[in-house]
């Protein structure tokens, strides 16, 4: 050691250890491309499928790997938007959408907003309480739900939907603004109530524009879980024209035995992949609704 | 203009001991009034009770000749300024500005006489189209002021307004704050912890401690005639000196002690056994750190002065008694008996 | 009538007593009024489009209701009995359970690593990002629709691909016939059913972690590396002790999406083949609904709950621990 302590400090970079990191570096690539392939392949070949002709998909000599003849093709799709009623599914969708999205906004905001500030101590537990609502699944009240919807003089209409989808999207929402509102500082609301307005005026002027981003997320949310909500349709809708694409594909491109799959593989990733890309961007904000406070960010 | 009181006032959070204590003071008309304490004091809710942003437990706030403690902040005619200054970030400096305006449904072109009057009052002309981050503090506080003045209030509530500056800054802050008020002479409270702003702005200065006023005067009465060792300990930098005697605990200021020897016969002074540890110097002026029996006391002498003893030799000092001013040991309560 | 005079333009400001009298136009001003307005939609949303149809499964579950007889006749747990003797009902509690636990056993194990691979730093990695995290993020009937056609009993390109490297076929590995038949065969359709499951609740566990693993403090990580731990050394002792409670979250979420889910099983296999990927949630529906036995579909629902119970128990002690801390 004596010896070694009159030579300069030189790091120990050795050359197994450049070697280690170059593995490690390599088995990261490998993990990467696995779990990407693993996850991406229905869509993969969800995609591949759609621009297949029929004579290409349904010979079993050709290789199903690329396109034979007849392919690519965007018969499929054409057929699609022709043929079925899936305009409608997606016409229908729309529509719920826009209107649970609205019923959820109405409803989700002034809760989260009153849990947060208005209500006091018990706020926070309630607002858990109110979250864990979330988690009860369609599953469980879909026979029960189905009476009421009929009760309501709603069978079979879309406008089921509408009413029984914000059972999930308003305690979801309501859980995902409190946390919004919860970042606003006081001063702002208390500054605009100084100001001259009402706790309503100070709300709508001062805390809403500044918790915009907070709206918009609750608004993609919204639409995602109504997207991706198939029990309660499938249960309260069986009419072709009032169904939602989550069951109106499901159901209705599917006929006895026989599949469009092409189709049906056009219907499924012209939804999916838009839906995908919009939740993606707003991940962040539903992983920090989803940790319930247990990570601190 | 009006005078803001507040009449046996308090305030409870669940079960703790008062964070506001029966406390009944006055703002006279005009007035400049610091409300000064430590944190926890009490001051910030009294002033968040005052704007109506609190419900007092019991007790009641009058603003002009009105019991206002039941009604919203905006019925109140006032405006306040936080000490993060609760700028609108989604809103331009003039939108901040005409906040309170479109609250009262001024007409659009009293609107933007009153927003120019109050931006040249306060030197804003050039930053109308700013967003608040684009800010420097100073700017920030600037516009939190003229936001407060569009209002035309009849009270102003201020909440450490000048903190969040740096030292700098707040020096010539503290001097346009003081003059804007004296100009606009609105009624003003003002709270801080910071007793350099409360003796060099306030008219009167009310000093609280643990939701209690423990003395209310000028800056003068409130540091010559302390009321309690609380305020005599809290106010000065270095700190009122408090030798216990007896029953009773002696007090003096720091620059009231010096040696014996120079003390004129003719003015009666007390004696103190002083012994000197350490000298601070700080360019005006020189602390002298020592004891006088096992009690810490500070001396204060200007930097110009001959000091004549030496460190770490005990030497006879005194205190002329004019300034003596005495304590009850035990209460720390003013004594207006000479022991 | 109180007057001041203006600072801005000398007029004399006036405004009249009445506005100093709290009347109903302060109402809303006061937050012990404003919240329990503000709440009550939700509250009332809830009770009414959550309670109540809860009342109802259970009213349901002890009567004899049918879709002809909608009125409710108590008969005790005659239901319960009914359902339990039934065998499709025990292999769906069993593979409940089943799907439930060893899909969540494989994600916790899987979420780990990928994890490891999102927090590291690399080219392509917002793709990939993008990429693992499609199975949660589609709408969940569209992606098993995919699942259908990659796993179909005929063209299926798992199929394909094995057949091309030799491993499917006469005298091959998994040979004879041509095709694997995903979904035929019993205990390969219960191995589709349970990747899906993995496939499905995978993103959701490793998004979990990832935000888990951003909030250690970096210098709790620097100064395991000063102090020269090694890799497994930091995993174990840093990183899992670390991470228990927001692994649990992510367990306890896995469990009940794939507890209660039956779009997987309805879509991929309608339960088949002979009921051998039934599920407790599907068996509910084709009993209740399909077969519309309203009574006995509620009681198999109700199977659902206890586990829904505990699982929200556990829920709270994490937020409350996490409150604490």
């Amino acid at each position: 050691m004596s010896a070694a302590a009159a030579q300069p400090y030189e790091p120990d970079i050795s050359s197994t250890k450049r070697g280690g990191k170059a593995a490690r570096r390599g088995v990261l690539y490998l993990a990467a491309i696995f779990f990407s392939v693993f996850a991406a392949l229905p869509f993969a070949w969800m995609v591949f499928t759609v621009f297949k002709s029929n004579q290409d998909l349904y010979n079993g000599q050709n290789v199903p790997f690329r396109f034979n003849e007849g392919s690519p093709t965007l018969d499929n799709i054409r057929l699609l938007w022709n043929q079925t009623n899936y305009p409608t599914f997606l016409q229908n969708t729309v529509v719920v959408s826009i209107l649970v999205v609205i019923i959820t906004l109405l409803v989700a905001v002034p809760a989260a907003y009153s849990l947060t500030r208005l209500v006091g101590r018990w706020g926070e537990n309630l607002g858990i309480a109110i979250f864990l609502v979330y988690l009860i699944p369609p599953t469980l009240l879909f026979i029960p739900m189905t009476r009421v919807v009929a009760v309501l003089g709603l069978k079979n209409s879309m406008f089921s939907m509408v009413v029984v989808y914000p059972t999930f999207t308003i305690p979801f929402c309501t859980w995902l603004m409190m946390g919004f509102f919860k970042s606003v500082p006081w001063d702002i609301e208390e500054q605009a109530m100084i100001d001259g307005y009402s706790r309503v005026g100070a709300i709508w002027r001062a805390v809403l524009p500044v918790s915009l981003p907070g709206i918009l997320t609750v608004i993609v949310f919204t639409v995602a879980l109504t997207l991706h909500e198939f029990v309660y349709a499938l249960a309260f809708v069986t009419s072709s024209s009032e169904k939602p694409v989550s069951t109106g594909v499901t159901t209705e491109l599917i006929r006895g035995d026989v599949f469009f799959w092409q189709s049906l593989m056009a219907a499924a990733a012209i939804v999916a992949i838009p839906v995908a890309l919009l939740y993606t961007l707003f991940l962040d904000r539903f992983v920090a609704g989803f940790t319930l406070g247990a990570v601190k960010g | 203009m009006a005078s803001v009181e507040v009449r046996e006032i308090v305030k409870q959070f669940g079960e703790n001991a008062p964070a506001v204590d029966h406390i009944s003071l006055t703002a006279q008309d005009g007035e400049f009034l610091v409300l000064l304490g430590p944190s926890g004091c009490g001051k910030t809710t009294l002033l968040r009770m005052i704007g109506g942003l609190e419900p007092p437990t019991s007790g009641d706030v009058v603003i002009g000749n009105h019991v206002v403690t039941h009604l919203p902040p905006r019925a109140r005619r006032i405006a306040m300024v936080f000490q993060s200054y609760a700028l609108y970030p989604h809103m331009s400096v003039h939108d901040n500005i005409a906040f309170p305006l479109r609250a009262q449904g001024t007409p659009k072109a009293e609107q933007e006489k009153r927003i120019n009057w109050a931006a040249s009052i306060l030197g804003l002309d050039g930053l109308m189209k700013r967003k608040p981050r684009q800010l420097s503090g100073g700017q920030r506080q600037r516009v939190a002021l003229a936001r407060a003045l569009v209002r035309e209030p009849s009270v102003f509530l201020l909440d450490e307004p000048l903190s969040n500056l740096d030292a700098q800054r707040r020096a010539s802050a503290r001097d346009e704050l003081q003059q804007f008020q004296r100009s606009i002479g609105t009624t003003t409270i003002y709270v801080t912890h910071d007793q350099v702003e409360a003796m060099g702005m306030g008219d009167r200065i009310a000093v609280l401690n643990l939701g209690t006023v423990r003395q209310i005067g000028t800056p003068q009465e409130i540091y010559d005639d302390p009321a309690d060792t609380f305020v005599a300990t809290f106010l000065g930098s270095p700190p009122m000196n408090l030798v216990e005697r007896g029953t009773m605990l002696h007090g003096f200021r720091p620059e009231h002690f010096s040696p014996a020897a120079w003390h004129d016969a003719a003015n009666p002074f007390e004696r103190f056994s002083f012994v000197p540890h350490r000298e601070e110097y700080l360019g005006a002026e020189r602390l002298i750190y020592g004891e006088v029996g096992d009690e810490k006391v500070v001396a204060r002498f200007p930097a110009t002065t001959q000091l004549d003893f030496s460190i770490g030799h005990p030497v006879e000092f005194g205190v002329a008694t004019r300034h003596m001013r005495y304590f009850d040991a035990e209460s720390g309560v003013r004594s207006y008996e000479t022991p | 009538m109180s007057a001041l005079t203006s600072p801005s333009t000398g007029e004399t400001l006036t405004w009249s007593d009445d506005d100093f009298e709290p009347d109903g136009r302060y109402l809303l001003d006061n937050s012990r009024l404003l919240g329990p307005i503000m709440l009550m939609p939700a509250v009332i949303y809830i009770i009414g489009l959550v309670g109540v149809p809860f009342a109802l499964a259970i009213a349901y579950a002890f009567s004899d209701v049918t879709v002809g007889d909608q009125s409710i006749d108590w008969v005790g747990l005659r239901n319960f009995r009914d359902v339990w003797g039934n065998d499709t009902f025990q292999r769906a509690l069993r593979n409940s359970f089943m799907f439930a636990i060893v899909s969540q056993v494989i994600v916790i194990i899987l979420a780990n690593m990928l994890a490891m691979v999102l927090s590291a730093n690399f080219h392509g990695k917002r793709i990939v990002r993008f990429l693992v995290l499609l199975p949660w993020t589609t709408p969940i009937a569209l992606a098993v629709i995919g699942w259908l056609w990659t796993l179909d009993n005929v063209y299926s390109p798992i199929d394909a691909a094995l057949r091309e490297l030799g491993l499917l076929g006469p005298g091959t590995m998994f040979g004879p016939g041509k095709n694997m038949l995903w979904l035929a065969k019993p205990d390969l359709a219960q191995l589709s059913v349970l990747t899906v499951h993995v496939w499905r609740t995978l993103p959701l566990a490793t998004v979990i972690l990832l935000a888990g693993l951003a909030a250690i403090p970096q210098d709790v990580k620097d100064a395991a590396d000063v102090d020269g731990a090694s890799f497994w050394r930091q995993f174990f002792y840093i990183r899992v002790p670390l991470l228990i409670p927001i692994m649990t979250v992510a367990i306890l979420y896995g469990i009940v999406f794939t507890f209660t889910d039956m779009t997987v099983v309805y879509i991929l296999t309608r339960g088949g083949p002979i009921d051998n990927t039934q599920v407790l949630a599907s068996w509910a529906f084709f009993t209740g609904v399909e077969a519309s036995n309203l009574a006995h579909g509620a009681a198999i629902a109700l199977f659902l709950f206890p586990l829904l119970v505990v699982v929200a128990l556990i829920m709270l002690r994490v937020a409350k621990r996490a409150e604490t801390v």
